[in-house]
């Protein structure tokens, strides 16, 4: 099923946490909320459950407005970031709790349940209490719980934030396996771009309250629409220069940029992966230091006439790194970047 | 627990310290007490069996079991107000809630003779109707429902707070009504709160003297509650009813608090 929301405002006191939010997401998607803590997200996902009051906009759940419907009359399931399994029935109750409240007969309920335990890989967890189980078990309780009255949109609200890293990662992949099987339409918020990219048809960047970008992985990563986005996004060098015949400068170092005038001051944002150094003891930059990460290689060097770092990974055995170390000199190619008009500055 | 280590070193003056000072101040009146029913064994057991000694008990018993239950539903209600709603007013009621604790029974007492005595506020009303408050049964029943006021509504609060409101939204979300997640979500979640505060309740309740006094008068067979019953048995120099009560009000007090400690682990 489809979901539809129309220019959502949130005020919290004097703060406005969600800025004219609009956006649609197709029948079966699987959507991220990505963007900095306090950014909104959450508040977003929490309007379109019925959790939180919006002050105004509107959402629409399959061609019908929702926004003033209570949060148990909108048939949303949400996964809450620490799980809030209710502690005193067990993981079986926990999952027919949905049902139950409806009125479901007790062996469809059962059949539900069991069938979700087996979809969930937590069979022959249905007695134990949820102060039993590990953290990732219980994120997954808390998927089946969601899950059970078969709802119209699943939102998941920072679902793997609480697990530890390697966990995560897990259900991170077991969650687009979950999509893929089930094809429940989904919302989840999430800081990690990482996570955002790892599972998402696409990715809503969210700052400040404000929709930034809405776009496949590779939409973002490649052509980021505000200078937010391309910060935000990616592990990113950002260089004051100046544009010259349709190229920013920055040290001695160009990179083509398009629809920006000459002498107009810009920041010039080049991620990691966009940029070759290699020996030249003529070159631009020094380089000050060389780190091994599994299998890459971060280069961290100096851009002498501009006074700024600048850094750039490259795979382990690129032959670029060949006599690349502490102390010598590097020519600098910027392969790819995005520049915006430095903000303040007189064009 | 098990794994905790023997006192030793200055660690074992202080455990010796910290022995030495529950029985000075526990044990031994405690002892003493039991000491001197057993001295006197058949002349305890006839005295609570008279017929004065069993109307206090049941008072008493009558009086706590109410206790229990108004303080159950009203903690529940006031607990959810105090922690979930905001309006404006709310930290003075809940300052107020508290007042019982801080009060001397005795003003208590006192308040309500002001209100419910031979020229209290309601005695032109009550008298209408022929109900008599003060120096009967709904006088002690009202002091002492006023006296353990806070304890049920306190310990469920802080339940409340620490539990916030997380699986109430879950409820919600999965399509509960507002009673269904009160009976199936909330309600299961105070249970511990539910229980301290009716084992304090109830000590409380059986213990209360003073406001009791006041307000009853504690008139055998009519108002005279355990607690009454043991002062005029002192005063009437009766010592096998006095200490038999005695020993029979602590002996509950620590049933009720071995109930407490179960429930923790």
């Amino acid at each position: 099923m489809g979901i539809r929301v129309d220019h959502l405002v949130k005020n919290f006191g004097a703060t406005r946490v969600v800025n004219d939010v609009s956006f649609e997401v197709r029948p079966g998607e699987l959507v991220a909320l990505l963007g900095p803590s306090g950014g909104g997200k959450s508040t977003v996902l929490r309007m379109i459950a019925g959790l939180e009051t919006a002050d105004s906009g509107q959402v629409w759940l399959d061609g019908e407005r929702v926004d003033h419907l209570h949060a148990r009359e909108r048939q949303v399931g949400f996964v809450f970031q620490h799980y809030a399994l209710f502690r005193h029935m067990t993981v079986g109750e926990n999952i027919a709790f949905g049902l139950s409240v409806r009125g479901v007969a007790p062996a469809e309920q059962q059949a539900r349940v069991t069938e979700l335990l087996e979809v969930m890989g937590l069979r022959g967890l249905g007695d134990r209490m949820p102060s039993q189980l590990s953290g990732g078990q219980r994120q997954r309780v808390a998927l089946a719980r969601a899950l059970a009255p078969s709802p119209r949109l699943l939102l998941l609200d920072e679902p793997f934030g609480a697990v530890d890293a390697k966990v995560r990662e897990e259900l991170r992949r077991w969650l687009r396996k979950l999509h893929d099987e089930v094809h429940t339409t989904s919302i989840f918020v999430t800081h990690d771009q990482d996570e955002a990219f790892a599972i998402a048809d696409r990715v809503l960047i969210i700052s400040q309250g404000r929709l930034e970008q809405s776009g496949s992985p590779v939409e973002i990563l490649d052509q980021p629409a505000t200078e937010f986005v391309a910060r935000f996004v990616g592990d990113v060098n950002v260089l004051g220069g100046v544009v010259r015949d349709g190229r920013a400068w920055v040290g001695g170092v160009g990179a083509e940029v398009h629809g920006l005038a000459d002498g107009a001051a810009v920041n010039i944002v080049v991620r990691a992966y966009d940029l070759k150094f290699w020996r030249d003891d003529d070159g631009p930059a020094t380089v000050r230091r060389v780190t091994t990460i599994g299998d890459r290689v971060r280069v961290e060097a100096w851009l002498d006439r501009a006074d700024a770092p600048i850094f750039a990974q490259f795979p382990r055995r690129s032959s670029l790194l060949h006599g690349v170390e502490a102390g010598c000199r590097i020519a600098v190619e910027i392969t790819q970047a995005r520049a915006w008009p430095t903000p303040g500055a007189a064009t | 627990m098990r794994s905790r280590r023997r006192p030793t070193g200055p660690a074992r003056v202080v455990f010796a310290a910290v022995v030495a000072w529950l029985a000075l101040l526990l044990v031994v009146p405690l002892g003493a007490l039991a000491l001197s029913v057993a001295g006197s064994f058949s002349a305890v057991v006839a005295a609570l069996t008279s017929a004065e000694a069993l109307h206090a008990i049941g008072l008493s018993v009558g009086v706590a079991a109410v206790c229990i239950v108004a303080n159950g539903i009203f903690g529940v209600a006031g607990a959810l107000v105090l922690v979930r709603q905001r309006f404006a007013g709310r930290r003075l009621l809940d300052a107020l809630v508290e007042l019982p604790l801080a009060l001397s029974p005795v003003m208590t007492g006192l308040a309500f003779l002001l209100v419910f005595g031979r020229n209290g506020l309601l005695h032109p009303a009550l008298d209408a109707v022929g109900l008599q408050v003060a120096f009967a049964w709904p006088a002690v029943l009202l002091a002492t429902l006023f006296v353990t006021l806070p304890f049920t509504l306190r310990e469920v609060a802080l339940v409340l707070e620490e539990l916030g409101d997380s699986e109430e939204q879950a409820a919600a979300t999965l399509g509960a009504t507002g009673w269904q997640t009160f009976w199936r979500v909330t309600l299961p979640n105070l249970r511990s709160g539910l229980v301290i505060g009716t084992t304090l309740t109830s000590a409380r309740a059986l213990g209360e003297f003073g406001a009791v006094l006041v307000v009853g008068g504690g008139i055998a067979n009519r108002t005279q509650t355990a607690t009454t019953f043991i002062h005029s048995a002192i005063e009437e120099r009766q010592e096998p009813a006095a200490y038999g009560m005695a020993l029979l009000l602590a002996s509950v007090a620590v049933a009720l608090l071995f109930v407490l400690q179960r429930d923790r682990e």
